[in-house]
């Protein structure tokens, strides 16, 4: 048994919130003493058992446990550090989470601590930056990133490369290059993993884009619902200009660049390039019609180029790889890997990276390890509120641009929420809608009042009140914001409906017809009821029922009053014996 | 009251050097407002307009536009409840309802002993642990109505 080299801990904010701080806090105090190290780490993906801890033994072989908790993490110290043997029962369940996963985004998130340089280094960063400001030509590196075939992961998909060549042609001596970290899609949290876990990559791709371009300056545009990311690469831009890596004549160069780190202050629109623009020079952030490209007129009439944190992350691997090697990865247009952040209900929730061309089906499936409970997969939501949901019976589709858009939902920025059978669709939609409705600028009619009509017949179908004539005003409605509104905000918002309605009819029907929920989840549907038979009259329910509907039936049994009752459920969640019913 | 609001403004003014007199100083002077005060009391407006060079109305203008501003003060704690997708499909909604009714209170309100304020947040990034609510700055996941209270009662035994 190889000797115990390193102890790792996974303190991202979804670690921290599980407890990650007082395990690393602990382990930190008992290893000290024998001059072993206690790293944090990034996030090591595996959310589903967080709080994580990695044992890394002197021959490079890597434990992952989890969850930990402190009595567990006592006996990773007593049994595997001291003891040298792993403690089997208490590693991470992997079944098959990375088995078909490729890493290049994340290839050092959960590796190594953000916050040293040196671990950067040691795997290879700023290499790429190193090799372009000795040996490459501005174009040489444009020309390496087309070859790559490298688009935009923010979720329109533009080719990097060409965007870089657009900005690179223009004349003018200033140019700006911002780095999209405003990460509003609910649901989704790959940026924020890659700027706690490896913020260094993400400035090393701005760099190159700088140098690619010609511009001085970049901007990281950071939520600040973030806060643990924006230290984060503050701290990263400290650090790289001591060292050289950013600021004045980078690496002994002629070039010279600077980053800065704005902070979004919450609007969902902000993610769209024009509105990011307006936001950062300090107005409304309302997106304005294109042409002129941001590439031609940015920042403050400068070109500028903005690209995505993933996309930007991916920029030091393609030029320390080649362009070739990464387009080896995936499908004839959609190359290279995408990040995903898996939600819902799935086994294995958490960050995963995959080649494109991978299907639904294998990604919820298998490296998501399927639906927990023994419930049925019904449907994947992918792309955020832009995106659609797409039916179980489309689990063979590859995950690239073309093959999601033309079953109406897009690649997004790596959302992708599972459903199974308890989840309304209709419901569902009308959650996505009345986050976009609600995030809506105003500026456009279509956008400001299509939405809001929209939202208000979805509401109207959920409480019961839905009419068969509502279906196809939702149908048209949807076409007709798409079609005229200026920016993706509102070319994208109706799709969770219109997919929804393509896909998942039926449950539309059921509400407006029937007034039946077939998922059981919209209130105004449902019916409670207690089962005589069942019942043990034991007034659980009775006591917990927050409007007293709840009273004595003819005999030992309860009964609800249809009138008084609210469906909250919770008669269901308190009965232990099953015998409040639901329809 | 008013002798407070003078000293605030002055206080503020000392924090705006850091930043250009220029129009894209607004929101970074909003947020060093709001991370002083807890909220944009009217005459922060006044001054972030003066000293940014732009009409007050425009100050107005971004600072109900974005999310993150509020012109009310908060309550000792806050209490930031996801409803984001992930969170949503858990039942997040639920919970909302149980916390109105503990804590007496509609979305964005405060308690009226001022210890708490609820809020309620698109996503928090913490998808695997949903449903999730954020008390200041700690984050509690999993939750159901059992474990809201129990935190409820963590933080009102320490309040008092």
């Amino acid at each position: 048994m190889s000797r115990v080299a390193e102890v790792q801990v996974g303190l991202a904010s979804c670690g921290v919130a599980a407890g990650a701080e007082p395990v690393f806090r602990f382990l930190a105090e008992r290893l000290a003493s024998k001059g072993l190290r206690v790293k944090p780490v990034g996030c090591l993906g595996m959310c589903f058992c967080e709080p994580l801890v990695a044992v890394v033994t002197a021959d490079g072989q890597r434990f992952v446990y989890g969850p930990v908790d402190l009595k567990r993490a006592e006996r990773i110290v007593a049994e595997h550090v001291q003891g040298g043997t792993p403690v089997e029962d208490l590693l991470a369940p992997e079944d098959g989470f990375f088995r078909k996963q490729v890493r290049i985004v994340l290839e050092n998130c959960g590796e190594i601590d953000p916050t040293s340089l040196d671990e950067y280094l040691a795997r290879g960063g700023y290499q790429a930056l190193r090799r372009a400001l000795r040996e490459m030509t501005p174009q040489e590196v444009i020309a390496e990133v087309t070859k790559s075939g490298l688009r935009g992961r923010g979720g329109a998909g533009f080719p990097t490369g060409t965007k870089w060549a657009f900005a690179a042609r223009e004349k003018d001596p200033v140019k700006f290059v911002v780095c999209n970290g405003d990460e509003g899609d609910p649901g989704a949290f790959m940026d924020r993993s890659v700027l706690e876990g490896d913020p260094h990559r993400v400035l090393e791709g701005m760099i190159l884009a700088g140098y690619a371009i010609g511009a001085q300056e970049g901007i990281v545009y950071v939520r600040a619902e973030y806060p643990l990311a924006v230290r984060r690469v503050r701290q990263a831009i400290a650090e790289a200009e001591a060292r050289g890596f950013l600021g004045r004549n980078i690496l002994g160069s002629s070039f010279s660049f600077r980053i800065t780190v704005k902070e979004g202050a919450g609007a969902f629109v902000c993610g769209e390039e024009t509105a990011l623009i307006a936001s950062v020079e300090g107005r409304r952030g309302m997106p304005r019609r294109r042409p002129p490209y941001p590439t031609q007129s940015g920042l403050w009439g400068h070109p500028t180029v903005i690209n995505n944190v993933e996309t930007l992350a991916n920029v030091p691997w393609i030029l320390r790889h080649g362009g070739e090697a990464f387009a080896r990865l995936g499908t004839a247009t959609s190359k290279g890997t995408k990040v995903f952040a898996l939600a819902g209900k799935v086994r294995h929730s958490g960050l995963v990276e995959i080649p494109m061309g991978l299907t639904l089906g294998e990604l919820v499936l298998e490296v998501g390890g399927g639906i927990p409970g023994g419930r049925a997969f019904k449907a994947v939501q992918i792309g955020g509120p832009s995106g659609g949901c797409l039916p179980a019976s489309l689990a063979h589709v590859p995950v690239d641009y073309e093959s999601l858009k033309e079953h109406g939902a897009i690649m997004g920025s790596g959302g992708l929420i599972v459903m199974d059978e308890d989840t309304c669709m209709v419901e569902v939609a009308r959650f996505f809608l009345d986050f976009t409705q609600k995030e809506s600028c105003g500026k456009c009619t279509f956008c400001r009042v299509g939405t809001k009509r929209m939202l208000e017949i979805l509401t109207r179908i959920v409480e019961g009140k839905g009419t068969p004539a509502d279906l196809d005003a939702l149908w048209d409605l949807g076409q007709k914001v798409k079609a005229h509104s200026l920016c993706g905000l509102g070319q994208t918002a109706p799709n969770p409906v219109l997919t929804t309605l393509r896909y998942f009819r039926e449950e539309y029907e059921a509400h407006v017809r029937e007034k039946r929920c077939p998922a059981k989840v919209c209130r105004a549907l449902l019916t409670y009821r207690i089962v005589p038979e069942l019942c043990r009259d034991c007034k659980l329910c009775t006591r917990a029922c927050p409007t007293g509907a709840i009273v004595q039936g003819a005999g030992r049994f309860q009964v609800i009053q249809e009138a008084q009752c609210i469906r909250c459920g919770r008669c269901r969640e308190v009965c232990p014996f099953g015998a409040v019913e639901v329809r | 009251m008013a002798g407070q609001t003078s000293l605030a403004a002055g206080r503020w003014s000392r924090g705006f050097r850091r930043f250009p007199r220029r129009e894209s100083s607004v929101i970074p002077l909003l947020q060093l407002v709001q991370e002083q005060e807890g909220y944009i009391p009217p005459e922060a407006v006044r001054a972030i307009a003066r000293y940014a060079g732009v009409p007050e109305a425009q100050v107005y203008g971004v600072a109900t536009f974005y999310a993150q501003f509020r012109f009310q003060p908060r309550g000792r704690h806050v209490i930031r409840l996801c409803q984001g997708t992930a969170c949503h499909v858990q039942g997040a909604d639920a919970l909302l309802e149980h916390l109105k009714e503990r804590l007496g209170v509609e979305e964005g309100g405060t308690t009226a002993d001022g210890l708490f304020t609820l809020e309620v947040v698109r996503c928090l990034g913490c998808c695997s642990l949903a449903p999730v609510m954020m008390v200041d700055e700690a984050t509690y996941g999993r939750l159901t109505r059992r474990t809201v209270d129990q935190v409820l009662a963590q933080y009102r035994k320490e309040g008092r």
